[in-house]
Formats: C-alpha cells, structure tokens, sequence
C-alpha cells in the first residue's frame, strides 16, 4: 500500500479532498458537538438561554465555569446508582450474549460449508428488520397470556425469577428487570454472533487436528486453542454489546420498569421532560467518561484488524 | 492427516449443536412470528385470539400519521443511503490509501465511533450544536434536514466499515495495470476501482438505509415539529402498549425485506456457483 | 556492446532509498540494448523489483537517471511512459472480456476504432487466443489468463516490455512449454524486454543477457554462459548452478598458467591471471566438469582422493558427494551415458576425482 500511496500524491489535491472532506465533516458533526456538550453541562441557564462561559468584563477575559452539576451527580445517591446499574445490566448482558452467541457461532462456523452462507443470511435477517419492532414484539410475548409467560408460568420458571428479585410478583414478567435483560440480550446478540463467527469461521481446522495428534482431548484442544485464538472476536463482540448498551434507550423504555435504573433514560427525561439542557449534558460528559476505556479498546482492535489484513 | 481419536461423542456433539443452533434460531425469530401471527388477530388484545382478520391492514393506508411518518422515513433513509456512500467511500480510500496523515488516529476514531456510541450521546450533542448554530445564524430549523445530518453520522460509520474490507481485499496490481496502460489516476478510478467495489458499495447503500429507516433515538432528539418518522409514530403507540397497527405496519415491513433479502442472497449464491462452474471448466480445458 | 550501437535503455547510477537504511538499490548502472532480452536476477530482496517499478514509473529514484531512447523517464508517472509491464498476477480486469482488457490500453489512447479492432484481433492471434475473445478472466486456466495479460501489454507496441517473474505462477510443466512461447512472440513483435525473476533456468533460458543482484548492487552482467562458466565473485559463482569453490593460495605465477594449492589438491589452470604469488584466492570447478573415476589419474594437479559419501540418481544424470581427506565435499555429476555400469561406483566406494586445466575458474572476490 506505500507504494500507491506515492502514486496518488501525484495529484496530491485529489489526496487532499479525500482526506480533508470526510475529515471536516467528523470534525464538525461530531467533535464539535462533543465540545459543545462539555461547555453547556458547565454552562449556567439563564431561562432558555445560556450564559458564555468566557466573557470579557472589566478587560478581564472572565471564566464562569459551573461545576455544580457535576458536584451533584457524584453526590446523589440516585444518579450514582443509575450509573451503576447501566453498567451492571450492560455488563449482564454482554456475558449473556457471550454465553449464548458464542456456542452459536462456533456452531455455525462448524456446520458443513454450502450451509454456511444460508446460516449467516438467517442470522441477518432479523437484524435487517426493524429492531424497534422487534423489541415491541416482546411486549406482547411477555405480558398477560404472552407465549413466553404462559410458558414460563408452565415451567414454574417464575418462581425462580420471582425468588432472585427479577420479578415483581407473579406471573408479571413485563417492565422488569427480567424483561428488560430479555430484551436486551435478543436485541445485541447477533452482534456477539456475527464478529465471533467471522473469527472462528477463519481459524484453521488443522490446528486441532495439530492438538489432537499431540495427545489433547477436545475440551483441552477447545479451551487452549480455539478460544485464545478467538479473542479478537470475543472482545469486538463484547465492546460492540457492552458500550451501546451501557446508554440503551428504546429497550429499556419499552420493556423497563420503575425497578429498572438506566442512564439513558435519565438522560432523555432531563432533556425532554425536565428541560435541563445543562443537566443533561453533565449526565452525558459522565457516561462518555464511563465508556471511555472500552471505546478506545475498541478503537484499538479496529486498527489492528485493519493492520492484519494489509 | 486423519486424527487419531475422533471428537468425543461426534454425535453427541453434532446433536448438541444441532440443538443450540435450533434454541438460537428460535429465540430470533419468535418475535417476528409473533407480530406476524397477531397482526392477523381481531382482537386488538394479542394475548386473546379471536378470529382472523386483515381490518388492520385495511386501516393502514388509512392510518394518515403512519402513511406520512413511513414517507418522511423513506425520503431520509434515501438520503442517508446516498450519503452515507459517498461519504464512506471518501473516508474508506482516506484509510486505506494512505497510511499515513496527521491526525490519522483521531480520524480513524471518529469514523468509528458512531458504531458503538449510545445513541443518545450523539443525539444530544448534534441537536445541542445545531442549536447553536440556529441561534448564531438563524438556520436550519429542526426538522428532515437535521434527522438527516444525524442519520449521515451514523451511516457513514457503517458505511465505512463495509467499504473498507472490500477495499483492502482489492489486488493493487490492478490499480498499478491501468496506470501502465495510460489511464490518469481519475480514470482509474472510474473504469477499475469503483466497478471492482460496487458490490461493496451496493449493500452499504441497503445496510444505512435500513439503519436510517429503523432509528428512534437519533430521530426524537433531531426531529422538529411535522416530521415525525415511522419509527417515532410506532415507538409512542408502542408506549402507551400493544397496539394492531404496528403489528399490522411491522408485518408488511418484514414481509418485504424478507423478500428482499432472501433474493438477494439467492442470486448471490446464483452467480457465485456459475463462477465457481466457469473457473473449473477452464481449468479442466487447460490452456 | 559495440559503440556504434547505442544503448537503448540506460539506467545511469540510480539510487533507491526508502528511508530509515532501507537502501534498496544502491547505484545500479545497466546499459541495455535494442530488441534484446534482459534478465535482472536475484533472490527475493535484491532490489530486482524495485529497479523494476522504476522503470514503469511506480517509483521514482532517489537519485540517478533513466534514459529511454535518450528521454529521461525518472520523472515521468506511468500513464506518461511508452512502457508496458506484465504483472506476476497478471492483473486482469475482471470485470471486462479479454478483448476489452487488450482494448484497454487503446482506449486510454483514443485510438481511432477500426484500427483498435485490428490492432486486438493482432494480438488475440499473436497468443493464439481468437476463440477467447468474449470470455472473462475467471472463465480461463492460468496459462490462457498470461497470454491475455501478454497480449494486453504488448497492444501499444511499447518501446519497453518489462516482465515481472513471468513464469512464478504456472505449474513446472506449464512453465517448460510457456518458455519457449514467451521468447518467440517477444522477438516476433521485436521489442526489448526486461525481465525479473528469482529463477535462474528462467533467466538462462529466456535471457539473452542477465544481470546478477544482491543487496542492491549488480554483481555481473552477461550472456548466460559468461555468467556460469565465467563467474565474476564467490557469490555469483554459487548462487548460478552448483559449484565446488575451494580457498587456496597462488603458489606459482607463469604468464600462460598458474597453480594454486589447497588443503586437499593442487590446481593447475591453463591461463594466466592477474595476482602475485602467495595471494588467497578460490577457485570454482563446476560438478559436470569432475570426472570421477576408480583409476587414479596421472598427477600431480589436478586430482584428488576420496569416498563416495553419497550420491543422488536424477535419471539422466547422477550427482556424486565424494568426501575428502580434510573432510570437504566435493560435488560430482555424472551423465548416465550407458544404461549398466559393471563398476558403478556405490556409497563407501574410494574413487579418484579428476579435471582438465580448462575446467577451473579463479576467483578473487
């Protein structure tokens, strides 16, 4: 690739507009908005209208920098636990979706060939189909009568989601934290499926046939090889559930209930109904900070991907 | 090389799968057999059944503020699409051309963060900022001109990703041939690389339409009075409960990308098989 | 080279530098004339490439010039240069038919259309490929896709053919065939040609000149006999064919011979050199050159004792490892000229090993 490169920096403008338009326009359309919110969650609100936060008075260049917002998120017990719960029901749902998607792909990646593409196509038509729908599915399938209710009710399943706190009382499965993990879980799984099985559909078979030869059992040939070799899908497919869900609006606002604790609700509420433009920036400056290592572990494996393959 | 031992249990196992594959499937695609069911059911309660009906889908057209929230949606998702490729195609050769730049890192970041980001982030800080910029130079107004820019966001990242991988897959060589053979580096382009990549550019255009048709949160944060998407209309309907429209409206949605997407993958797996055939029978011919 | 034929191709000191001590080609001057064929040849890394891609026009040279018929290509971008080059993965268009893709380079062109259409249905009979014109890349074996791409890069009747390893990616038999193929329809249109390869029988075969690389620098340039019967250094003697190279010192210095004493056998060889008595110097005998033989041969140069350590059948020919007294090897091959030998030599079998005065070359570097 060095050498196209010097190739195309013959017509270096051409370089210049397709690096620097893209470039200008993430600069613009999603950096700067990013300031924005850090400068409006220290900004005071003065009606609808928003105090600068660097004025010139007296010939002094004067810095009003309200922190106050910040103090209160950290001191209330309330905003605390929100944080807390989004990143335990994401956490949650992450392992849930490791645990079942990655059975799932390995699988699939292990299914004759001229399967495969059918396997994958399956597994990618829901998600072409509207996710919101889906979600609102779920409303039917776990309220009253719903199939999955009767069928919990059948398998005397709600008394063990009553008795571990899931449910409120029984027989009531929806707008609990149970029905939310539900919707969670089926909405990001197949993001856990597709990165996994794009990784294990590429690994070498012979490794373990190399293993096996050597005196492995297959639970061994399977823990010391296939999954360390499978890290790099393990960790896109966690970062691609965990981070999004960590500010999960729609799910937990549909399948959510008073029990359910989630930051992105919050921040919506503060915005929509509230109106606390100022609030609501601070609560969104906090959240960014909470995914911060993710996001750029995520950023990493991006990189190194797209190292490999060059 | 023939292993010594066979997998323990092979059948076991086979079975295991065959089994986890099955659960997994149907955990998929019992909501969507759901809707479709109870979109037939007269009873606008779905837990009762009470005949068969297709009234919910005679009130469809009907439906005003469904009929106009499904247009406004397919008009930006349009859009997107269309914008969405061309800005992915132009960050995709940034990325892929040339490896190095200032700012490369930062680059990189921002076209991928979208795919992660919570949603309400992006939107509350695109709507903060074009606030700004309203109350700085008198425009835009709220409306399908800022549920675009934010859905462009959002497409250009998947966008991107698509375009990249086909693009590293491309033999240099190819590119470096037309050069020798007297096309300028625009013409390059135009004759070798963007035919070689359009398959790739192609399901870009369908995946960010299908991202722009299907947003919420993007949408409430960045839409202004009288442009109410689909998805806005079915999510405060869906609010209030189960309601037979959406059922009605999300069955003809997934009866058409089920159509879509299943032929789609047909002739895909089509054309693959007379390649597949054509390169063996000159290989046989020899030559 | 005489004088009076100018050299058509010159690359005069040319340097290529990419940075942090990657010098890739280090000063490389090379004269090459009109219509011949002319191999750079190395091992990968040699810099054989990129002196190659210079000459396309995909690098430009830190320093040094290109002349091509006295016009200086160093600055020129490929699509400028009256230069073809034929890619190692040929680099066929996939998506356009084999008479597009000859067509291609005409197009870009504007050549008027009914002379393209002749200028195509030339070339497809040139390869012998009419019948294919319709097909698409993937619809033809390896063989036909590198007459396509031969064709291709021939169309605009360059004044230079460059071939990138040409023959790197057809099978052995294949390779034999295509060969002979290559050469005749390169001299038919009469057009000089480089060419790169790591292959040796590729470069002798097809060359009618080749020069040697390593690290960057040309070793020896020449006709394919020059190089193997006459090798300038240590290392293109070995890297050419096989040879036995033995360290010795000049012990007699005559005008018409000289004899220089190894470890294991005293040389005397038929001509004389440049040196000076006590001098360290090698010498190279080919293993077709050793006659191997039970009898021991008359003295007192020229010979030398040993067992059969091993010895390796190729059908038409036989390659002995005869152990010396110091513990060198020393390799032999022999033409199986009779079908049965009664005295064939075995391994553990002492034989003498002998050569002609003719048969060494000296090596100072």
């Amino acid at each position: 690739m060095r050498r196209l490169s010097a190739l195309w920096t013959w017509l270096s403008h051409g370089r210049t507009v397709v690096i620097g338009l893209p470039y200008l326009w993430l600069l613009a359309f999603f950096l700067a908005p990013f300031l924005i919110v850090l400068k409006i969650s220290v900004s005071e609100m003065e009606g609808v209208v928003f105090k600068d936060v660097l004025t010139l008075k007296e010939g002094l260049l004067q810095l009003t920098v309200k922190l106050s917002n910040y103090v209160f998120i950290t001191q209330d017990d309330l905003y605390f636990a929100t944080y807390v719960s989004s990143v335990k029901y994401a956490a949650v749902t992450t392992v849930l979706c490791l645990a079942i998607g990655y059975p799932f792909a390995y699988f699939m990646a292990r299914a004759k060939a001229t399967l495969q593409p059918a396997l994958l196509m399956l597994v990618m038509l829901p998600f072409w189909t509207s996710f919101l729908l889906r979600v609102y599915a779920w409303k039917g399938l776990l309220g009253e009568n719903g199939w999955v209710s009767e069928l919990l009710i059948a398998l005397r399943l709600d008394h063990v989601l009553l008795a571990a706190g899931l449910i409120a009382a029984e027989g009531k499965f929806m707008n609990t934290p149970f029905s939310l993990v539900v919707g969670m879980v089926y909405t990001y799984l197949p993001f856990m499926i597709l990165p996994l099985y794009a990784n294990l559909s590429k690994m070498d078979l012979r490794l373990l046939e190399a293993a096996q030869d050597l005196g492995a059992t297959p639970a061994t040939a399977f823990w010391k090889i296939t999954v360390p070799l499978s890290k790099a899908g393990i960790i896109a497919g966690s970062m691609l559930v965990f981070i999004p869900c960590v500010g999960e609006f729609v799910i937990p606002e549909l399948l959510g209930g008073p029990q359910t604790l989630m930051i992105g609700r919050v921040l919506w509420d503060e915005f929509f109904s509230n109106n606390d433009w100022p609030m609501a920036s601070t609560v969104a400056v906090v959240m960014v900070l909470l995914i911060l290592v993710p996001l750029a572990l995520f950023n990493r494996y991006q990189a190194q991907a797209q190292e490999k393959r060059t | 090389m023939t292993a010594r031992r066979t997998f323990f249990g092979a059948s076991f196992a086979r079975r295991f799968g065959l089994g986890w594959l099955g659960a997994g499937y149907l955990f998929l695609y019992l909501p969507i057999i759901a809707l479709v069911i109870y979109s037939f059911n007269d009873s606008p309660i779905p837990s009762v059944w009470s005949g068969f009906t297709l009234k919910w889908y005679a009130a469809l057209p009907a439906d005003r503020e469904m009929v106009g929230g499904l247009w406004l949606s397919l008009q930006i998702a349009f859009f997107t699409a269309c914008g969405s490729v061309v800005l992915g195609t132009l960050a995709a050769f940034a990325l892929v051309k040339y490896r190095r730049f200032t700012g490369r890192t930062l680059f990189s970041g921002m076209v991928n963060a979208p795919l992660v980001m919570p949603e309400v982030i992006v939107g509350l800080s695109l709507l903060l900022m074009l606030v700004s910029v309203q109350r700085a130079l008198g425009f835009p107004e709220r409306g399908m001109l800022t549920i675009w820019l934010g859905h462009l966001l959002l497409g250009m990242a998947y966008a991107t990703v698509v375009i990249q991988a086909r693009l590293q897959d491309l033999n240099p060589q190819l590119e470096e041939a037309a050069m020798d053979l007297g096309a300028r580096p625009h013409q390059v382009f135009y004759l070798v690389t963007l035919p070689m990549i359009a398959q790739a550019l192609f399901s870009a255009w369908l995946l960010t339409f299908t991202i722009s048709l299907d947003d919420v949160v993007l949408s409430a944060f960045l839409s202004g009075p009288g442009s109410t998407t689909m998805p806005l209309v079915i999510f405060s309907r869906a609010r209030l409960g189960v309601n037979p429209s959406v059922n009605a409206m999300a069955t003809v949605i997934i009866a058409v990308v089920a159509i879509g997407v299943l032929t789609a993958s047909y002739l895909i797996a089509r054309a693959e098989r007379q390649r597949a055939l054509a390169m063996a029978a000159a290989q046989r011919a020899g030559g | 080279m005489s004088a009076a034929a100018q050299a058509f191709l010159q690359i005069q000191d040319v340097v290529k530098d990419f940075g942090g001590g990657a010098v890739a080609v280090n000063h490389v001057s090379l004269e090459i004339a009109k219509g011949e064929i002319f191999a750079l040849l190395g091992s990968s890394g040699c810099g054989k490439t990129t002196l190659l891609r210079m000459l396309a026009g995909f690098e430009t040279p830190t320093s040094g010039r290109i002349l091509l018929n006295g016009q200086d290509l160093a600055k020129m971008p490929p699509y400028e240069c009256p230069i073809n080059m034929m890619f190692q993965s040929y680099a066929l268009f996939p998506h356009l038919t084999v008479w597009e893709n000859i067509a291609f380079g005409l197009r870009r062109e504007g050549m008027a259309k009914d002379k393209m259409v002749e200028r195509v249905e030339t070339m497809l009979k040139l390869v012998q490929l009419g019948k294919y014109a319709q097909r698409k890349p993937h619809q033809l074996s390896g063989g036909q896709q590198q007459r396509v791409a031969l064709a291709r890069s021939l169309a605009k009747r360059p004044q230079l053919l460059l071939l990138d390893e040409p023959l790197g990616a057809l099978d052995k038999k294949l390779r034999e065939e295509t060969q002979i193929e290559l050469v005749n329809i390169i001299e038919e249109v009469g057009v000089t040609c480089v060419m790169v390869t790591h292959d040796q029988e590729e470069a002798m075969t097809m060359a009618s000149r080749i020069a040697v690389m390593s690290e960057g620098r040309v070793l020896q340039v020449g006709a394919p006999s020059e190089i193997y019967e006459t090798p300038a250094t240590r290392f293109v003697a070995d890297f050419i064919g096989n040879v036995n190279l033995m360290d010795g010192k000049l012990t007699e210095d005559h005008p018409d011979r000289v004899v220089i004493d190894c470890e294991d056998c005293s040389h005397l060889v038929g001509h004389g050199i440049t040196g000076t008595e006590g001098m360290a110097v090698s010498v190279a005998v080919r293993p077709e050159k050793i006659r191997l033989a039970r009898i021991e041969p008359a003295g007192p140069h020229n010979r030398v004792h040993g067992t059969v350590q091993d010895l390796s059948y190729f059908g038409s020919f036989t390659v002995y490892h005869l152990k010396l007294r110091s513990g060198r090897v020393l390799k032999i091959s022999q033409s199986n000229v009779d079908r049965h030998r009664d005295d064939e030599l075995t391994w553990g079998d002492a034989a003498w090993a002998s050569w002609t005065p003719s048969a060494q070359v000296v090596l100072t570097q």
